[in-house]
């Protein structure tokens, strides 16, 4: 079901929107519109939708009319023309109260500078949106409390925004989204403002917190690397146009136009590639029931001095190497005894950027194992041409 | 440079004499009234009062909102007023003051309030603030005695004229300093305008308001003092008689009055502002 759905949302500020809303509609360009008229064209005929349950990242650099057209979403700035559906209902051509209504039930907003209230405790901050409706004390506190909880902030009760750090401070600011039980939640440049430490550690508990609460999230972000990692789906914005929507795979793999294969090209790779995208399939395997000297021949085969075994079901076994295939075939021993069983497993999800360690200290490849069963493997040598070559290029033989 | 003659004076005189005396009079005379009742009612209170309780009452008020030294001050300020006589007349003085500093924050606030969120009204406000505030004050005497006559009610007038634009104008500075990223959040939250204006931008502009208080003040006291050129009772009636005599002693014990009362009043408004802020 669509939570959010966006229709050709235009904003242009200046004195005559209407007359620049006709020149943009003709066909003129945005500079030509602002050198003639002085007028601005901050959102650009925008569309898209946004899914219940789904995180979706609208990224771009400032001045991208990221940040215009996520109040546009809640009417903090009125658009131009267009339609903003919120649950199928058409926010644009609301009324003063049911737009009032609206932001109360349904949308809860986060700020990259946080936007507390001073002059209020951190409960009393959180509590706001209840409050303005009208709920009791005893209720609204109670509520504010338990999500206070959810971010980690029990014992701040009574402190004022001031006294806290910023990371502490945004996570007023997300309980204070939270508290009203809105289904969606609107995110501007939320960690931005934050160190990275603090950023990377916001960010996990928000994915922790969607799985947990199944918001709908729409997230401004100028980082890339930050869209990555959260978005279900990306939007990414350039002058006010929205130039490419997908999944974060979609939009690596398949730059919709320069723009976006010039962002993508600086991503750092090691922070989106994952074991899965570069591993290979293991050169050789057998069951284990063939003997040594068969092991023997396949590396000489594939020219290894190792090869990963497993059963007939590809549940893996450990490593077998050549010397110690050779000892069990002189010694008439089944190769299960003098496999080599502590091999670093890791699983396909498993970050590039955590393989290094890993791989740097291993004698031997990587297995990448999932329930058991050798999906592949990955080595020094395919690591490093991940981070150089990207993803299509490792997994395309 | 006289190229041509403009009949200001003329023209003034004229619309005063046949349109607005005859039409508004009527209505002047029942303001007057009003306020005459007022004014009486304070200055009677605080005379009638025994001043022992009032400087009691001083006292406290003065450790509560600035602190021992000011106190202090109080006692003492208090104890020369009674020794000089002028206990009364300190008293007319501070009933005009304060009547007309109430009447400048009743309208000064909200007007300020308006001006800050409401762009036509800050076009036709400014203006007027600005013209109200570099007009002499003496000019200020004249209309107030020809609709109110003479005493303490046009004093009341001509004060609250001179008094009221620090009002308004620091109330619409308090609000316009409310951070815009605190305000949007609290719309984003579906806050009505009343509720975005008495939960959030009332009290971050509160230390502000209060400000332009203490300001609204003293400029309410320096003209109160003026305005005993148009028959105002107190303390600067007693410094006019003294000009007027050549009288130089008693233009010094009267003018040291108005400090007393100038210092004591400034102080706690300012301690008032300063709780605020915390």
């Amino acid at each position: 079901m669509k939570k959010i759905e966006v229709n050709n949302l235009t904003k242009i500020f200046g004195s005559h929107p209407q007359q620049g809303l006709k020149r943009l509609m003709n066909g003129e360009q945005k500079e030509n519109i602002l050198a003639e008229t002085g007028m601005t064209v901050g959102v650009n005929q925008a569309s898209f939708s946004v899914e219940a349950g789904e995180f979706f990242v609208i990224m771009g650099l400032s001045g991208s009319g990221k940040s215009t057209l996520i109040r546009l979403v809640n009417r903090l700035i009125e658009p131009t023309s267009g339609e903003v559906l919120i649950d199928g209902q058409n926010i644009v051509e609301m009324g003063k109260n049911e737009l009032i209504e609206t932001r109360r039930k349904k949308l809860g907003m986060v700020f990259q500078q946080f936007g507390l209230f001073p002059h209020r405790t951190v409960l009393q901050n959180v509590a706001y949106g209840l409050e303005i409706q009208g709920v009791k004390k005893e209720e609204r506190n109670k509520r504010a409390q338990k999500s206070i909880e959810d971010v980690g902030l029990h014992g701040y009760e009574n402190s004022y925004p001031k006294e806290l750090s910023g990371g502490m401070q945004q996570r007023v600011g997300l309980a204070r989204a939270l508290a009203n039980d809105s289904d969606i939640l609107l995110m501007d440049e939320a960690f931005s403002a934050l160190d990275p430490l603090i950023r990377k550690e916001m960010q996990d508990e928000l994915l922790n917190l969607q799985n947990k609460l199944g918001k709908t999230i729409l997230f401004i972000t100028h980082d890339l690397d930050e869209a990555l990692k959260l978005g279900d789906r990306i939007a990414i914005m350039k002058n006010g146009e929205i130039v490419q929507v997908g999944t974060a795979d979609e939009i690596l793999e398949n730059p919709a136009n320069e723009y976006v294969s010039n962002f993508v090209k600086d991503v750092d790779r090691s922070k989106v590639l994952m074991a899965s995208h570069v591993m290979k399939k293991p050169a050789v395997h057998m069951a284990e029931k063939s003997g040594a000297l068969a092991a023997v021949r396949k590396m000489e085969d594939a020219g290894a001095s190792s090869i990963f075994v497993v059963d007939k079901d590809n549940n893996f076994k450990g490593l077998l190497t050549i010397d110690n295939a050779i000892n069990a075939y002189k010694s008439d021993l089944p190769i299960e005894t003098v496999l080599i069983e502590d091999i670093h497993e890791i699983s396909p999800e498993t970050p590039l950027n955590d393989l290094f360690g890993v791989a740097v200290e291993a004698k031997y490849p990587l297995a990448v194992v999932e329930n058991g069963k050798l999906l592949g493997i990955v080595s020094r040598v395919s690591i490093l041409s991940g981070l150089v070559l990207g993803k299509k290029e490792v997994t395309t033989p | 440079m006289n190229y041509f003659t403009l009949p200001l004076e003329e023209w003034t005189n004229r619309f005063v004499d046949d349109w607005l005396l005859p039409v508004t009079g009527e209505f002047f005379d029942s303001v007057s009234d009003g306020l005459r009742t007022f004014v009486d009612g304070v200055t009677d209170l605080l005379i009638a009062a025994p001043p022992e309780l009032l400087v009691l009452i001083l006292i406290i008020i003065s450790w509560k909102f600035s602190g021992k030294g000011l106190a202090l001050f109080a006692l003492l300020g208090s104890l020369y007023l009674g020794s000089v006589d002028l206990w009364e007349a300190a008293m007319q003085t501070v009933a005009i003051v304060i009547v007309s500093t109430l009447i400048s924050i009743i309208i000064g606030i909200p007007l300020g309030v308006l001006a800050a969120t409401n762009k036509t009204m800050a076009s036709i406000v400014r203006p007027i603030l600005d013209f109200m505030q570099t007009l002499p004050s003496f000019v200020y005497l004249i209309p107030a005695i020809l609709l109110f006559g003479l005493g303490n009610v046009p004093a009341v007038i001509a004060t609250f004229v001179f008094a009221t634009p620090p009002a308004v104008r620091m109330t619409t500075l308090g609000i316009q300093q409310v951070p815009a990223d605190v305000v949007e959040a609290s719309k984003a939250f579906g806050s009505t305008k009343w509720q975005l204006l008495y939960k959030v931008q009332l009290p971050l502009a509160l230390p502000s308001i209060m400000a332009g208080i203490n300001q609204t003040m003293m400029l309410a006291l320096s003209m109160a003092v003026i305005a005993s050129m148009i028959g105002a009772p107190g303390l600067g009636s007693v410094v006019l008689e003294g000009i007027s005599t050549v009288n130089v002693g008693l233009g010094l014990t009267g003018g040291l009055g108005i400090v007393v009362l100038a210092i004591i009043m400034d102080r706690i408004t300012q301690g008032l502002a300063r709780k605020n802020k915390k």
